[in-house]
């Protein structure tokens, strides 16, 4: 038996009836005896029995090999701690951050990395007991060296990606920057020019501002096409 | 103060002297830009007067509350003025609840001192019986959304809920009691005295400083001038320093911007 | 007090002293995500009150040691502006505000899903710039909002409403004067969709019968409530376009 109780892409906001029945609740959705009920306020999805709600807002969770854009808050013994826009500090040890054998006689954590440096991680460990772990080895991984970074609520990263990519590449493409997507919610961004940056930046908000609405790719492509 | 996720990274800093090395702010404006101001008075009816401030982001809201009370043993012929201020836990993540800290102190002392010096409201017209009952004008600063320059905001709203004020008319009784009428008149206005707050980021000054700016700033220094242009009151803020040159150019861009304000926002 | 007799505050036909009839709402005014730097935020306008609740979290525990270890801990603070008041009130927490606070925080942790953020903090923060009785009630329902703009996921909105006797009369939404010198008060919180009761209390005098009506004439006004709290989250994120398709997205963030 299934029963629904409103239209795909519907909004809805906390506590709303979703559907009853034989579902399986996806994210922003729980189950309460037979029904299924949003737990946020968003755009409601159907896919293959899976009820989810898109959140217009929400707090960064990590999720294992997720891509991450984080800033080096503390400089520890053996690990810097390192802010990713969640409630939960990213760790990342030494091990995580260099081939090289660490001596900490010789050796200083600060060379490497110091407090307020940007770097482009990936998530290797976490479960709610403990922090996140990160590493920066690998390709793409490492030290931001230049760039500006936007902060966008993480529920909309996803359509600031596009499907395969597409949304993204665009703006790559049409403002010339480099631009690194974290799914924590931070953006760095990465023009030859200041105005290129300023431009990206400006479409990003765009998007997180219009991310439910059709259409948004052409007008992302007018928007660049007016400016540049 | 200063939770440590909220701090700037070392690229945005980069990005941000880069950028003011042409003479360019992150938001495009111009170093002795202010963002967009936003007035409005009477939000409060139960307090005699109020304004609610908006510069760019940053939102404060004051509320002026005047009682009879006795007057401070060493000026018995003049009503009192007491300021504070809070930095509401609402306004920033690294603002705790709890008693007013070094920070809030500050503020309040400082747009205090604006009030004061610029002698904005005439205490002595304030007196009702010397040296027994005077009126006490409380100025309550409550910030409710910190994006930067929380002084210049604050005081703007505290002048703008002073002039916004009415306030029960007191009178002397033949039996020498203080007498309220039932009419309501505006605080005795002799200055109207207004902040301008700029920080220095390497070699730069920039005026109206964003929550960026306030992030990677050196130095801050904060000049209030009186209606007639002379200054009245000053505050350095930060550990960063200042030379001579960098002060008097400071005053002079005050002197200036605050004409500005002064006519365009507080229509004076 | 000698020879000063009470202005009657409920007339013949029902009619109260701010005009309106035994069941009437004060005018509701709600604004959602005004404020920049909190994750969540509302503002609410009901009679003369006017209520500022802001929302940070989930985020880190601090102090570190008050960390839970199966779910997020939830602080709530109510504080009334020293001006809001017809006194100018002490700046400092009265033991009123902080027992507000604390059922504030009782009327909404029950909707929140804290157990899906353990060692984090959620923080509701709920400031009174203007008070006119019922401002607990009208700070839960905007503190409900924040955390529903902060993507706080929950079970259920919480809308809150008291009634009151007031000359022998029944009330709904009993206002500051109404609450002083009427004869009970009773502030409800009640989530609508799961059907429960998250905030009671009372004080005054009400036989079985008249707090029978009272509590359900306060709950009804919560189901009321909740259709403007449902009303202003749809207006915040959806204009509606032509011939009611979604249209231009949201009006800000």
């Amino acid at each position: 038996m299934v029963l629904l109780f409103v239209e795909s892409r519907q909004w809805v906001i906390p506590g709303d009836l979703l559907a009853k029945g034989e579902y399986a609740a996806g994210e922003n959705v729980y189950k309460d005896g037979e029904g299924f009920y949003a737990s946020k306020v968003g755009l409601v999805d159907f896919e293959n029995r899976v009820i989810q709600v898109i959140a217009v807002h929400g707090c960064y969770l990590p999720s294992v090999n997720d891509l991450v854009v984080g800033k080096v808050l503390k400089v520890g013994l053996s690990e810097w701690v390192v802010d990713i826009n969640s409630p939960y500090k990213g760790i990342l040890f030494v091990s995580g951050a260099s081939g090289r054998p660490f001596d900490s006689r010789r050796d200083e954590l600060r060379d490497i990395l110091d407090v307020g440096d940007v770097i482009i991680a990936k998530v290797l460990e976490f479960d709610r007991t403990l922090d996140p772990r990160l590493t920066i080895k690998g390709r793409g991984l490492g030290k931001a060296e230049s760039g500006y970074v936007v902060k966008m609520t993480p529920t909309k990263i996803p359509r600031l990606i596009g499907k395969k990519g597409s949304m993204i590449e665009l703006v790559k493409n049409r403002t010339g920057c480099q631009i690194t997507v974290g799914q924590n919610g931070y953006i760095l961004v990465i023009g030859k020019k200041v105005e290129d940056e300023v431009l990206a930046v400006e479409v990003i908000r765009m998007i997180e501002r219009d991310a439910h609405t059709s259409g948004l790719t052409n007008r992302v492509g007018e928007f660049i096409g007016k400016r540049k | 103060m200063g939770d440590s996720s909220e701090a700037i990274s070392n690229i945005e800093r980069k990005r941000i002297l880069e950028l003011l090395s042409e003479g360019k702010r992150l938001d495009g404006r111009g170093v002795k830009d202010y963002r967009q101001i936003r007035v409005e008075r009477d939000v409060v009816e139960k307090a005699a007067g109020s304004a609610l401030v908006s510069v760019g982001e940053t939102k404060v809201i004051v509320g002026v509350k005047v009682e009879v009370g006795e007057p401070y043993p060493d000026r018995p012929e003049s009503g009192a003025l007491t300021v504070n201020a809070e930095l509401t836990p609402l306004a920033s993540p690294s603002f705790e609840p709890g008693p007013p800290d070094e920070y809030s102190v500050e503020l309040a002392r400082v747009v205090d001192r604006g009030l004061r010096e610029s002698k904005a409201i005439d205490l002595e017209k304030l007196c009702l019986i010397p040296g027994k009952k005077v009126l006490v004008v409380f100025v309550d600063i409550y910030v409710l959304d910190q994006c930067g320059n929380l002084f210049d905001a604050s005081l703007l709203a505290s002048v703008s809920a002073l002039m916004s004020s009415r306030v029960t008319e007191y009178v002397v009784g033949k039996g020498g009691e203080v007498e309220a009428k039932s009419k309501y008149v505006p605080l005795p206005f002799r200055s109207y005295p207004v902040s301008v707050t700029m920080v220095r980021i390497g070699g730069d000054f920039v005026v109206d400083p964003s929550l960026d700016e306030e992030m990677v700033a050196d130095a801050r220094i904060t000049v209030t001038t009186d209606k007639d242009g002379n200054v009245c009151a000053l505050q350095k803020g930060g550990a960063g320093v200042f030379s001579v040159d960098e002060v008097l150019e400071a005053i002079d861009v005050a002197i200036e911007k605050s004409e500005e304000l002064r006519r365009d926002i507080l229509g004076v | 007090m000698v020879g000063k007799v009470r202005k009657k505050l409920v007339g013949k036909g029902g009619g109260r002293v701010d005009g309106r009839k035994p069941n009437d709402l004060r005018s509701i005014k709600i604004e959602i995500g005004l404020l920049q730097r909190a994750d969540g935020s509302a503002y609410i306008e009901q009679g003369k009150n006017k209520i500022l609740a802001a929302v940070y979290g989930p985020r880190e525990v601090y102090p570190r040691h008050a960390s839970l270890h199966n779910k997020a801990l939830v602080r709530c603070y109510y504080r009334m502006a020293s001006f809001s008041t017809e006194e100018r009130k002490s700046p400092a927490p009265s033991r009123r505000e902080v027992e507000i606070s604390q059922v504030i925080k009782d009327a909404l942790e029950p909707v929140i899903f804290s157990e899906f953020y353990p060692r984090s903090m959620i923080d509701i923060f709920v400031e009174v710039l203007q008070a006119d009785g019922g401002t607990r009630c009208a700070g839960i329902t905007a503190a409900s909002l924040a955390l529903a703009n902060a993507g706080v996921p929950m079970r259920d909105l919480v809308a809150s409403c008291a009634a009151g006797k007031v000359d022998g009369q029944l009330v709904l939404d009993p206002n500051d004067v109404e609450d002083k010198e009427g004869e009970a008060d009773l502030p409800v919180a009640f989530a609508p969709q799961m059907g429960v009761v998250t905030l009671l209390q009372m004080d005054g005098l009400l036989s079985k019968d008249e707090f029978d009506q009272a509590f359900k004439l306060a709950v009804d006004g919560c189901k009321r409530i909740n259709t403007l709290q449902k009303e202003a989250l749809r207006g915040k994120y959806l204009v509606v376009g032509a011939a009611g398709e979604p249209g231009q997205g949201e009006k800000g963030g």
